[in-house]
């Protein structure tokens, strides 16, 4: 207790550390909150939901922030839905039926155009269905007829782009960029002002009802941005997060204490125990990493504790164990194990009081260097495709973004995002484990 | 005798605490591991006795065999041949439990005091390991006894040392720790390994004299090995002389003081300086070369190709027999003949 | 007096910095040594008398606190020279050492003789040829065979590769050679044969030697004069003859009477309790605590007197 007390008082001293110690306590305390804030099957339905789910979103555009430094601001992407406020609606009976009035209201200041315009209409009807005429008013007054039809089945959504009506009504002209043009302006400018759209629904029974959403994609979209399959990024990137951080931690503390009892065994016993270790060893040393991590990811199972199991059983008999090795038998010729073995202290207690506890400061910054190492092969894995099936990781996002050339078509958000944060990552691990590397290992203090 | 019959109390009385015949331990040289290479000789037929409460010292210089002799009393070296009584009963048949009695009853005080405790645990802890391998469970029994020892070595107040680690300690106290350590099982025999020559010389005596006081109040048998002969009179009854895996002079210890029989034992007197002016306007008379390898001993005495005294065809030949000069006093020397 | 000695230490002064405070390792050191005079300093671990030596020949750690006095060299005053200048006239080239554990510091991978000659071939420009002639030289005054040369340090006993050592500091023909506790990991006749290089040495290469060593046994097989140090200061210096006859100071007895006997029957003494920290001393004298002589003077500092041409801090005699 009290040597932990003074590891954090002499980790105070170096600025470094701190920073280290901060980020990573920040990145668990996300964690914990991702992990609760979406429980993992939510994470996993969310991630693999597709348009169902994410039809409020638009696709591929970068994070919201990006405004802060363009001088020409992105349309933000935003929804309006009558069920959400049921003001926006004004209901009069009318025959069997009633006449229900809907304005959508908005202010549009941005100084270019969204990517795609939608009304969804969710109705309740039996037979006759509710007849809809929707108008688009621009700031300066003039008006767009958007629509007029009766909705054919409960769930109907309108397009502004795939509507050829509209289309034809503006003159060919994209209706997402001709809504929001200046009268011919060319290149076409967008007007900023106050927009609304006007709703006039009839329904024709008395329990039939109608609600109104509309949606503007824009070019940017919340914390994160969104990708391919219109899927807001920062669900994977907080999700990325306990993953990423359990799976270097789990597979760097399992390795070296594996491997620390493994090489303390080997260096006490000696003889063909000890040959036996320093066999596997070498063979486990030119057996290719990587391409055995493939194989079991192709031929047997990607699930994420499958090759976190195999990453930890390739690793334990690595080059680390004949570090150890080297240590151990250094200490097994201390005069204290000597003392110890004349006062008839057992092989395991000499292994577990004496042998070990000698190499615990050593083991310690060289276990949080080593969590980096394994979050990258992690990512890296992911990015082969050999991520779990179902996570979403931020390997996953750097795979998806390669895959749809992310970088040819300059969405750089896409791969720079997951790859700051990996950096981040590997950063902070390094700069605590550094100065706690010079504070168990004292003669590195010079330095 | 069968080695695991039961000893009488008689007998108990009568065998000397430990007795070694012919002792030899011998390391065996391996080529790339496997193939065998020949035998490091490092004890080579070593006879004696230790009484209850006596003290002796064995004196060498490094390489002699005097450690590995230690270490084969302290059970961490197999002996290759002869035999080691501990009160009548040969090591070489001791059960597992035997060797376990066995070991709290030797207590082992090594020369580097600092390297000899674990350097992260505490005073408390280091004391009580013996305790706990040898089945003490009651902590209150345990840190009665922890502050008992260090009471014995005078490391008071015990509370001021128990929390400490041993870098917080000076050498002298570190050795009195390791010490403690050694008389907390209540040994029969304690085995010193130089437990001074890594200390300063104002502290030196100190803890020699702890030793010594130790063994006469607790009738402890002291085995302490050295290569200093001028801290051997203060401490030692009797004195072994070892040179390259023999043992080549047994001696009270002022008769080799007095009278040293051996040529090598000579030498050794001769070479130990006191503090003396005159020492600086003289040059020392000293043995050429250096002590022979253990895993090809010269044939016959194996100080012969150093001794000024060397009978040619005698000494390179045949290895001396033990003469007795005195009562108590041998010499494995042809000169004696 | 009108004789200049060849090594003059005025006040010489080293500090260290750590993380418990400042220690003051070498804290005011006064000293003259004469040519082809050995002088012992005599002092327990942690007394200062390694530091004492970097002091000396100026090698230096990094936290260092303070480094101040004089050291004349033949007259000449070092502390004026940068450490280039140090380095390329002063250290192997008039002084060199041997420092502790210097036979365990052997490179392993280098023949001895090419190790011996190396200070040759820095610091007199001569080629590798000469440098190996002048050290086989060497070879033959500290003892070793001379077909040593082309051996590896892990093929020599200690005691060769403690004379290789020596031989190595030897090989630039300094006037003077520090040896910080150069026997005290060997066996008893090892340690006879290695003062009886030195004594060699001396005489046949009129040198000047300081040995730091905490045995004052072994320290008479070489001493002219004895210096005894105690807590980073020198408290006597004496004359070999009278030093081991009788010490003036009262920790130079308490000293000499610790030290057990091969020839004599006299019981040896202990002396009660510790040195005081370098971090913390006392203001007074700092033995004042374990002196058995001690009275209220003690409690100011003591000043140096001199008695019968040896010197002495001690209160007692002013």
């Amino acid at each position: 207790m009290k040597t932990i007390k003074r590891t954090f008082a002499e980790l105070a001293q170096y600025p470094s550390a701190v920073l280290g110690l901060v980020i990573i306590l920040i990145f668990i305390a996300i964690s914990i909150y991702a992990v609760i804030a979406i429980p993992y099957q939510k994470a996993v339905d969310l991630w693999r939901g597709g348009e169902k789910i994410w039809y409020k979103t638009p696709k591929m555009v970068p994070p919201a922030w990006v405004n802060l430094f363009r001088a020409e601001k992105l349309p933000d992407t935003f929804s309006l839905n009558t069920l959400d406020d049921a003001s926006l609606k004004q209901s009069t009976p009318s025959g069997e039926g009633q006449k229900i009035s809907i304005s959508l209201d908005f202010d549009y200041n941005y100084d270019s155009f969204p990517q795609e315009l939608s009304l969804y209409f969710t109705s309740t009807f039996a037979k006759k269905a509710p007849f809809v005429s929707a108008v688009w008013v621009a700031p300066d007054g003039r008006e767009t007829r958007l629509v007029d039809y009766a909705l054919q089945s409960p769930k109907q959504t309108f397009r502004f782009s795939q509507d050829k009506k509209l289309v034809t009504r503006l003159f060919g002209k994209l209706p997402q960029e001709a809504l929001f043009a200046i009268p011919k302006s060319d290149p076409l400018t967008p007007l900023k002002g106050k927009y609304q759209i006007l709703l006039q629904i009839t329904t024709f029974e008395k329990d039939s009802s109608v609600d109104v959403e509309f949606v503007q994609y824009g070019q940017v979209y919340g914390m994160a941005g969104t990708d391919h399959q219109r899927r807001d990024l920062s669900i994977a990137l907080l999700w990325g997060m306990p993953v990423a951080l359990s799976f270097g931690l789990i597979a760097a503390l399992g390795t070296s204490l594996a491997s620390m009892v493994i090489a303390a065994f080997g260096a006490w016993f000696g003889g063909w125990i000890d040959e036996l270790i320093q066999r596997i060893t070498e063979v486990n040393l030119v057996l290719p990493f990587l391409p055995i991590l493939i194989m079991i990811g192709t031929f047997y199972d990607r699930s994420i504790v499958t090759i976190l199991t195999a990453t930890i059983l390739l690793s334990i008999f690595g080059g680390s164990i004949k570090g150890y090795r080297a240590i151990f038998l250094q200490v097994r010729e201390m005069p204290y194990i000597e003392a110890a073995r004349a006062y008839g202290a057992g092989d395991a207690r000499i292994i577990l009081r004496y042998l070990l506890p000698r190499i615990i400061p050593l083991l310690i910054p060289a276990l949080v260097t080593g969590i980096p190492g394994y979050v990258f092969l992690e990512a890296s894995l992911a990015v082969l495709g050999l991520g779990d099936p179902v996570l979403p990781t931020w390997g996953k996002i750097i795979q998806d973004a390669e895959f749809n050339g992310a970088l040819f078509n300059g969405l750089y958000y896409w791969i720079l995002e997951p790859a700051a944060l990996l950096m981040i990552t590997g950063l902070a691990f390094s700069m605590l484990g550094f100065s706690l590397d010079r504070i168990f290992n004292p003669r590195l203090r010079g330095l | 005798m069968a080695a695991t019959a039961p000893v009488s109390p008689q007998e108990e009385t009568a065998a000397p605490l430990l007795e070694i015949k012919d002792l030899h331990v011998w390391f065996e040289l391996r080529r790339w591991g496997f193939s065998h290479a020949g035998y490091v000789k490092a004890v080579d037929g070593v006879t004696f006795n230790l009484n209850y409460g006596e003290s002796i010292a064995v004196v060498g210089e490094s390489g002699c065999g005097k450690s590995s002799l230690m270490k084969t009393i302290l059970g961490i070296n197999k002996p290759t041949g002869g035999l080691v009584r501990f009160q009548g009963r040969d090591i070489n048949h001791f059960t597992r439990a035997d060797w376990h009695k066995y070991r709290a009853q030797v207590g082992y005080v090594q020369q580097d005091p600092f390297g000899a405790l674990p350097p992260f645990m505490n005073i408390h802890q280091i004391l009580e390991e013996p305790l706990i391998v040898h089945g003490v469970k009651d902590s209150a029994e345990r840190d009665r006894r922890v502050r008992k020892a260090m009471e014995e070595v005078r490391l008071t107040p015990a509370d001021d040392f128990l929390q400490k680690f041993p870098h917080m300690l000076s050498g002298g106290q570190q050795q009195r720790v390791v010490i403690a350590r050694a008389i907390i099982l209540e040994p029969k025999i304690i085995v010193a390994d130089e437990p001074v020559s890594m200390l300063d010389a104002s502290v030196r005596v100190e803890i020699l004299k702890l030793l010594r006081g130790l063994q006469q109040s607790h009738n402890l048998a002291v085995i302490y090995v050295t290569h200093d002969l001028s801290t051997v009179r203060y401490f030692s009854e009797r004195v072994f002389v070892m040179y390259a895996g023999n043992a080549v002079e047994k001696a009270p210890i002022l008769g080799l003081l007095r009278q040293p029989l051996h040529p090598y034992s000579l030498a050794l007197l001769d070479a130990t300086s006191d503090p003396d002016a005159k020492n600086a306007l003289t040059f020392r008379e000293l043995p050429p070369g250096e002590p022979p390898s253990l895993v090809n001993p010269p044939a016959g005495c194996r100080f012969h190709p150093r001794c000024g005294k060397m009978i040619a065809g005698l000494c390179d030949v045949e290895k001396p027999p033990e003469y007795e000069r005195t009562p108590g006093h041998q010499v494995s020397c042809w000169l004696y003949k | 007096m009108t004789t200049q000695p060849l090594l003059r230490l005025e006040d010489l002064t080293l500090h260290f910095r750590t993380g418990k405070g400042v220690v003051k390792a070498v804290d005011g050191i006064n000293f003259d040594l004469g040519y082809k005079e050995a002088v012992v300093v005599l002092g327990e671990s942690g007394c200062g008398k390694s530091s004492l030596a970097k002091a000396i020949l100026r090698l230096l750690p990094r936290n260092v606190e303070r480094y101040s006095g004089k050291v004349y060299l033949e007259g000449q005053e070092l502390m004026a020279l940068s450490d280039e200048e140090y380095r390329k006239q002063v250290r192997w080239v008039r002084m060199s050492m041997v420092p502790q554990a210097a036979m365990n510091a052997l490179n392993p991978v280098l023949k001895v003789g090419d190790q011996v000659a190396e200070p040759m071939m820095v610091h007199h420009n001569v080629t590798r040829q000469q440098a190996l002639e002048q050290a086989a030289k060497m070879f033959q005054h500290v003892g070793v065979p001379a077909d040593f040369i082309d051996r590896y340090a892990f093929e020599l006993s200690g005691g060769m590769r403690q004379r290789v050592a020596i031989a190595m500091a030897l090989v630039t023909a300094p006037s003077l050679i520090l040896l910080d506790e150069p026997t005290s990991a060997l066996d008893v006749i090892t340690q006879a044969n290695i003062f009886n290089v030195l004594k060699r040495i001396k005489k046949e290469l009129e040198i000047s030697f300081i040995l730091i060593t905490h045995d004052i046994a072994t320290s008479s097989e070489l001493a002219d004069r004895v210096a005894v140090m105690y807590a980073g200061q020198i408290v006597e210096v004496s004359d070999a003859a009278s030093f081991f006859e009788e010490p003036l100071h009262p920790y130079s007895r308490m000293l000499m009477a610790s030290v057990p006997r091969l020839r004599g029957e006299t019981e040896p003494e202990f002396i009660i309790g510790q040195p005081p920290s370098l971090l913390d001393l006392p203001t007074g004298c700092r033995f004042a605590d374990r002196c058995p002589l001690r009275f209220e003077k003690c409690a100011q500092e003591p000043p140096v007197t001199e008695k019968a041409g040896r010197t002495v801090k001690c209160w007692k005699y002013v």
